[in-house]
């Protein structure tokens, strides 16, 4: 195996390293293009099946595409800039906009990293609600994509089974954080909120439901002929490929690399459950699809162990610098009202620092980056976002494939476009 | 945790404020021909602008086999001190570049610094070519470029855009929407 055909640069590479003003001018005169049967062909950014705002720039020889281009920043909206603006408390309700389908996780890596440069702990109790939430967000997150694959592929019955299943876990964040999305749950500190009373009932009926159901989606999808034909060899990627390219998560599982940072690089207390970590043989299509279908059966697995396991004590820490006080407190005294007044419109100071914090998205390693100057804002916030990372292998992956393979290949590699543009 | 804490733990990580110049010199450690240094737990190593490139090679050489991330940071505005380990030249802006042993487990954060007045530095096509996306969105933002970049272009700005959206100099606020199409881009 080799990683030669992603390292080309010239007119032999994968990639279409075109300008937009390069590209107007072939537009307004083809004969410019090298060979009379090309044609630069653009999907997106507005296209049902480009996850968002995803444009791609296509050179095409019939229906073979020969290099093509991701065209990305669409739905730049300067959040790493805003992030300088926001203080640390604020900040997750910024980053947890970029990964809308697994904004949980966006949080986790921001608090994650702060408290690393404040050098605090969070109780056990938060710990272990973090981990559920975080699983709970996966299965969602690879049930939208089980949803979007099939509705991508044709299978329109699984949209709506995946977007069912997923319903029943949106609506348990909504019981414990107060929204569906953009949680703000996971905060520096612990989290905002304890669980609800009954929370166990929910989750297993939640698990109850969804195990039955995924039976379903083999018998739908999995076993299907059509379905393997559809996605079988398509898209392949080999490992150092996968690597040369920054590639991490089911992408990178699918080429049969076992990496997976909740086992490889433990962090919150996933060296104290059991699960499995799911590589692919082939590094195509239908190995991410299978990957990400049986993920879901090992969060399942790593929930129940959570329900078992969850520990009682404190949901946040009782560091009076980073936590406000109680609500009943505010009422009873004015300190704690200063004290709560402090914490929302100034903020907490951070020492000086920089650091680094992974954690094992539904997509890949999603890390933030900040540099701390000791004020209550990061003087720079960076999130690496495995979309965008994961994005660079698109031209790899569709070359002299057929377009509608192409469609295939982008709704494997899963982008969420709010992640890649930040 | 107290302010007394909070500045004990910058001493310890500001090794040239606190220790003794003559102190300094025999124990720097280097690594890959980089300056070791400790931040959090995590190494930092601090390379030279020109041996950049050499330093990433022998990294991947030694096994670090994935680059994961690659980031600048405009210290236009730092006002606290830099903490940069003695030998290392601060400028203003600086890259950092994530890398991963698969192996051992190892993360190895490289610093550069690259300044102001020549903001350009190597790319690392030729080892990762991963890193395509990361040194574009850098030079978007930071307008750092990177020599031998097999297509330095912005990434997720406009291409016709002016300016670079995450230095220090470039202020928030309100910037009139540019449209391609209209006749008076600024």
């Amino acid at each position: 195996m080799t990683a030669e055909r992603v390292l080309r640069r010239g007119d032999d590479s994968a990639v279409l390293r075109l300008s937009e003003a390069e590209a107007a001018e072939i537009g307004n005169d083809p004969d410019t293009m090298a060979d009379d049967e090309r044609v630069l062909l653009n999907m997106g950014p507005s296209h049902p099946s480009t996850h968002g705002v995803l444009r791609l720039m296509l050179e095409m020889e019939g229906e073979t595409v020969l290099r093509s281009k991701p065209v990305v920043g669409y739905l730049h909206t300067g959040m790493e800039k805003q992030a300088e603006q926001l203080s640390y408390l604020q900040g997750c309700t910024n980053v947890t906009r970029m990964d809308y389908a697994a904004p949980l996780f966006s949080e986790l890596a921001f608090s994650l990293t702060t408290e690393k440069l404040l050098g605090i702990e969070v109780p056990e109790r938060a710990v272990w609600i973090r981990m559920l939430m975080c699983e709970l967000n996966r299965m969602s997150s690879h049930l939208l994509f089980m949803a979007t694959n099939g509705m991508d592929l044709g299978a329109v019955g699984m949209m709506i089974y995946g977007w069912r299943e997923r319903e029943e876990v949106l609506r348990f964040f909504e019981m414990v954080t107060g929204l569906r999305m953009n949680h703000n749950y996971i905060r520096p500190g612990g989290v905002a909120a304890d669980l609800p009373d009954g929370w166990e009932e929910q989750i297993e009926r939640i698990l109850d439901i969804t195990a039955p159901r995924l039976d379903e989606y083999d018998i739908l999808m999995t076993g299907q002929p059509i379905w393997r034909d559809r996605l079988q060899g398509v898209g392949v990627l080999n490992t150092d490929e996968a690597l040369a390219l920054s590639a991490t998560g089911p992408l990178l599982r699918s080429t049969g690399y076992a990496w997976d940072l909740r086992r490889d690089q433990p962090y919150l207390a996933y060296d104290e459950v059991d699960f499995d970590v799911l590589v692919g043989s082939y590094g195509d299509c239908y190995d991410r699809f299978a990957i990400r279908l049986n993920e879901i059966r090992e969060s399942m697995k790593i929930v129940r162990q959570i329900l078992e396991k969850m520990p009682s004590g404190d949901y946040r820490i009782q560091d009076k610098k980073v936590t406000p006080p109680p609500r009943v407190r505010i009422d009873q005294s004015m300190e704690a009202l200063i004290h709560h007044f402090k914490i929302f419109t100034e903020g907490f100071k951070v020492p000086v620092g920089e650091a680094y914090c992974a954690v094992e998205s539904p997509r890949g390693e999603l890390g933030v980056y900040i540099v701390s100057d000791g004020t209550s804002t990061p003087y720079r916030m960076h999130v690496r976002g495995p979309s965008f990372i994961n994005l660079q292998t698109m031209p790899h992956l569709m070359k002299d494939g057929l377009i509608a393979d192409g469609v295939a290949i982008i709704s494997s590699v899963d982008p969420i476009m709010g992640e890649v543009d930040r | 945790m107290s302010d007394d804490e909070n500045t004990a733990a910058e001493g310890a990580d500001t090794d040239d404020t606190t220790a003794p110049a003559e102190d300094e010199a025999p124990t720097r450690e280097l690594r890959y021909d980089a300056i070791v240094a400790d931040s959090l737990g995590d190494i930092v190593l601090h390379a030279g602008r020109e041996t950049y490139a050499d330093t990433m090679a022998a990294a991947k050489d030694d096994g670090f086999d994935q680059l994961i991330d690659l980031t600048a940071v405009d210290f236009l505005a730092f006002a606290a001190p830099r903490g940069l380990p003695s030998g290392v030249e601060a400028a203003r802006f600086e890259l950092v570049t994530q890398l991963i042993n698969h192996t051992s487990g190892e993360r190895l954060r490289v610093r550069v610094q690259v300044p102001a007045d020549d903001p350009t530095i190597a790319s690392l096509f030729d080892l990762w070519p991963g890193c395509e996306a990361l040194e574009r969105e850098v030079f978007d933002m930071f307008g750092i470029e990177f020599a031998d970049h097999p297509d330095m272009s912005r990434i997720l700005m406009p291409e016709d855009w002016v300016g670079h959206p995450l230095r220090k100099d470039y202020d928030v606020g309100a910037i009139p929407v540019q449209f391609k199409a209209a006749s008076n881009i600024r």
